[in-house]
């Protein structure tokens, strides 16, 4: 039988991922939101409230990292704007919150519908586009974005804007509670792995895998991948966007800097780090990313310089990120 | 009014003729090796360094630009040694990793070398002032300069690769590398080649703008991104796709800037004209670029029309 013949849309790297996870991937994930779940306990034990605080950030990146990965490892799309959605629901926070509307839940409906809306709008543009285009495509609409938020001197422009209080919940101020806000993002992570999970697993899935692996072959049998990935960058999109909501409520503090280019490469560094492809992957990532960048920064001010060498060793001399590593090291068969 | 139009024309050529020696690096190293490198940037700032620290030890900016440029060919060609020969065969993902590391390491790299504050280097004394061009209008020199030295490049970069037995062996390559290498062309010393040369016109720019732009770490970083905006534009690849881009993206911007309130102030009441500018002007080249991946969804003037 002949070799099958080049695929140009579907980068070799990308095309060797495994479909739903490896065996093991839901006591992983068991294992993961478990600990998650208990670590308040370990916090308040070690009596470290920052550790909370740190806790919760690494979640929020989760989310973000993973709804990525739905498009990236899912979808073989790269894209590199995926901060603009975290930004718009940022922002989304910010102005509501400024014009009085504090209610959580309303803030994140207009955040993941302004979000998902520019998602469609970019992403209809963006999917018309391949391989490199995509990628740069999509880092000028984040850029797009930036610039929008940049100029807004009504909402703080340059500088960001502070938020005067985290948003009520209900009419209440229960998010002011650090322990509160993580349990609300605890729960947010852990229905969107769940729904990413249900998404990931059924035809639509599928499709979209298929289309990752090989597209030409997808379009053959009658598909059309552009309604797939459109949704899938949509959903992503979104859920960024609710990462965003809560981003602005754990600083309470939004600025432009939160949809920079270099802030969608280290979503990016997250989702590879961790493992593309698998949904545990990104929140392993984004805990990966962040302690390794506090940990740097413990011994200099350029720390930038250590995370930049290992981002280089890492791309040149890795595949498949920490669980990769960890299924090479563990004798698993390597992907 | 003319004049000021005329004048702004002038800047978004110089600033579009900036974008093209950035762009002319990176589109070889795109087209020729199928490589995205986010660290094209990062060499447009060690340039722009390396020009401020050789004229400030000569004293002279063109034996400071003349030690700068082939200390940055070198320094191309030390990368392409160490890291980026390794990525030509590795996925798009792969490549935006290593080469945003990269970014920090340089950025980073350049703060512990020079340290965080600005550099600032004099415009030489022969090319300061400026000169009278039509009626009462003056222009700064150096930025005439810029210019000339620009086209003069695009020139020669013209005449190199339609006219040359290298720029044969580019084209060539750009369309299909693996035959070029099968008909016995060394792809690797072309490659390496390619890549230092690219490196060393994103320093001449660098080097060029150092007398009027203060040199600081992250200087890269937008010139990066404005140079993909131009290179998609442009088409993937094509030489005078992304000429044709730059000196577009260059005049849009900074005719946009300046234009944009103008022209809304016909339309809307002043104050709500210049906020609005103010607000879309920066956006104006994404926007271009949106609209013409969406007619066209590999640029005006792609190379490789069916490869990707």
């Amino acid at each position: 039988m002949k070799a099958a013949p080049a695929r140009p849309d579907a980068p070799s790297g990308l095309a060797r991922l495994p479909y739903a996870g490896r065996p093991g991937a839901a006591t992983a994930a068991g294992l993961l939101f478990a600990s998650l779940a208990l670590f308040p306990l370990l916090a308040h034990m070690l009596g470290d409230p920052f550790l909370l605080v740190i806790a919760t950030r690494v979640m929020i990146f989760g989310l973000a990292a993973m709804s990525l990965d739905l498009i990236l490892g899912y979808g073989a799309l790269v894209s590199f704007g995926h901060a603009a959605f975290i930004g718009i629901g940022a922002y989304a926070v910010a102005i509501l919150a400024a014009h009085g509307i504090d209610e959580l839940l309303i803030q994140a409906l207009v955040a993941i519908a302004a979000s998902s809306l520019f998602a469609l709008a970019t992403g209809a543009i963006s999917l018309r586009t391949r391989g490199v285009y995509f990628i740069m495509i999509t880092l000028a609409f984040g850029q797009m974005a930036y610039f929008f938020m940049v100029s807004l001197s009504a909402y703080g422009g340059d500088d960001g804007i502070s938020l005067a209080a985290r948003s009520t919940l209900f009419g209440s101020d229960v998010l002011e509670n650090d322990l509160a806000l993580f349990y609300a993002v605890f729960l947010c992570l852990a229905l969107a792995f769940l729904g990413l999970r249900a998404v990931v697993a059924s035809r639509f899935g599928r499709v979209l895998r298929g289309t990752r692996d090989n597209r030409t072959r997808m379009e053959a049998i009658g598909f059309a991948p552009f309604a797939y990935q459109l949704i899938a960058y949509v959903i992503a999109g979104g859920l960024a966007g609710l990462a965003g909501v809560f981003l602005a409520n754990q600083a309470e503090f939004v600025a432009p800097a939160f949809m920079s280019w270099q802030r969608s490469g280290e979503l990016i560094v997250m989702v590879v780090l961790g493992g593309m492809g698998t949904l545990v992957g990104p929140i392993v990532g984004s805990i990966a990313f962040l302690l390794l960048e506090d940990w740097l920064a413990r011994f200099s001010e350029h720390w930038r310089l250590g995370l930049g060498i290992v981002l280089v060793l890492l791309a040149l001399f890795t595949r498949g990120g920490i669980s990769g590593l960890v299924a090479r090291l563990t004798g698993g068969a390597p992907r | 009014m003319l004049n000021l139009f005329l004048l702004q024309t002038l800047n978004g050529l110089q600033f579009g003729i900036l974008l093209f020696l950035v762009a002319a690096g990176l589109t070889l190293i795109f087209g020729i090796m199928d490589l995205i490198n986010l660290a094209h940037g990062v060499l447009y700032m060690v340039g722009a360094y390396l020009a401020a620290t050789f004229t400030a030890y000569t004293g002279d900016f063109f034996l400071g630009l003349a030690i700068a440029l082939p200390v940055a060919l070198a320094f191309g060609i030390l990368l392409e040694r160490l890291i980026f020969q390794r990525l030509y065969e590795r996925d798009h993902l792969d490549q935006v990793l290593a080469t945003f590391g990269l970014i920090l390491i340089l950025n980073e790299g350049v703060k512990i070398l020079w340290g965080a504050a600005p550099l600032s280097v004099p415009i030489p004394d022969m090319l300061a002032g400026s000169i009278p061009l039509i009626g009462n209008l003056r222009y700064p020199l150096f930025r005439l300069v810029i210019i000339g030295a620009g086209l003069a490049t695009a020139l020669g970069l013209y005449l190199l690769v339609h006219h040359t037995r290298i720029g044969m062996l580019l084209r060539a390559g750009a369309s299909n590398g693996p035959i070029v290498s099968a008909l016995g062309v060394d792809i690797k010393r072309l490659f390496m080649l390619v890549f230092g040369l690219g490196a060393m016109l994103a320093a001449l720019a660098g080097a060029l703008v150092a007398p009027i732009l203060s040199v600081e770490p992250g200087m890269g970083d937008s010139i990066l991104i404005l140079t993909f905006v131009v290179i998609v534009i442009g088409g993937v690849g094509s030489i005078r796709g992304a000429f044709v881009a730059a000196i577009l993206v260059g005049l849009v911007d900074t005719l946009g800037r300046t234009f944009g309130p103008i022209l809304l102030r016909t339309l809307m009441d002043p104050s709500a004209a210049s906020q609005t500018g103010r607000t879309l002007a920066p956006m104006l080249i994404y926007i271009l670029m949106a609209a013409v991946l969406f007619l066209r969804p590999t640029g005006l003037f792609p190379a490789r029309a069916a490869a990707r």
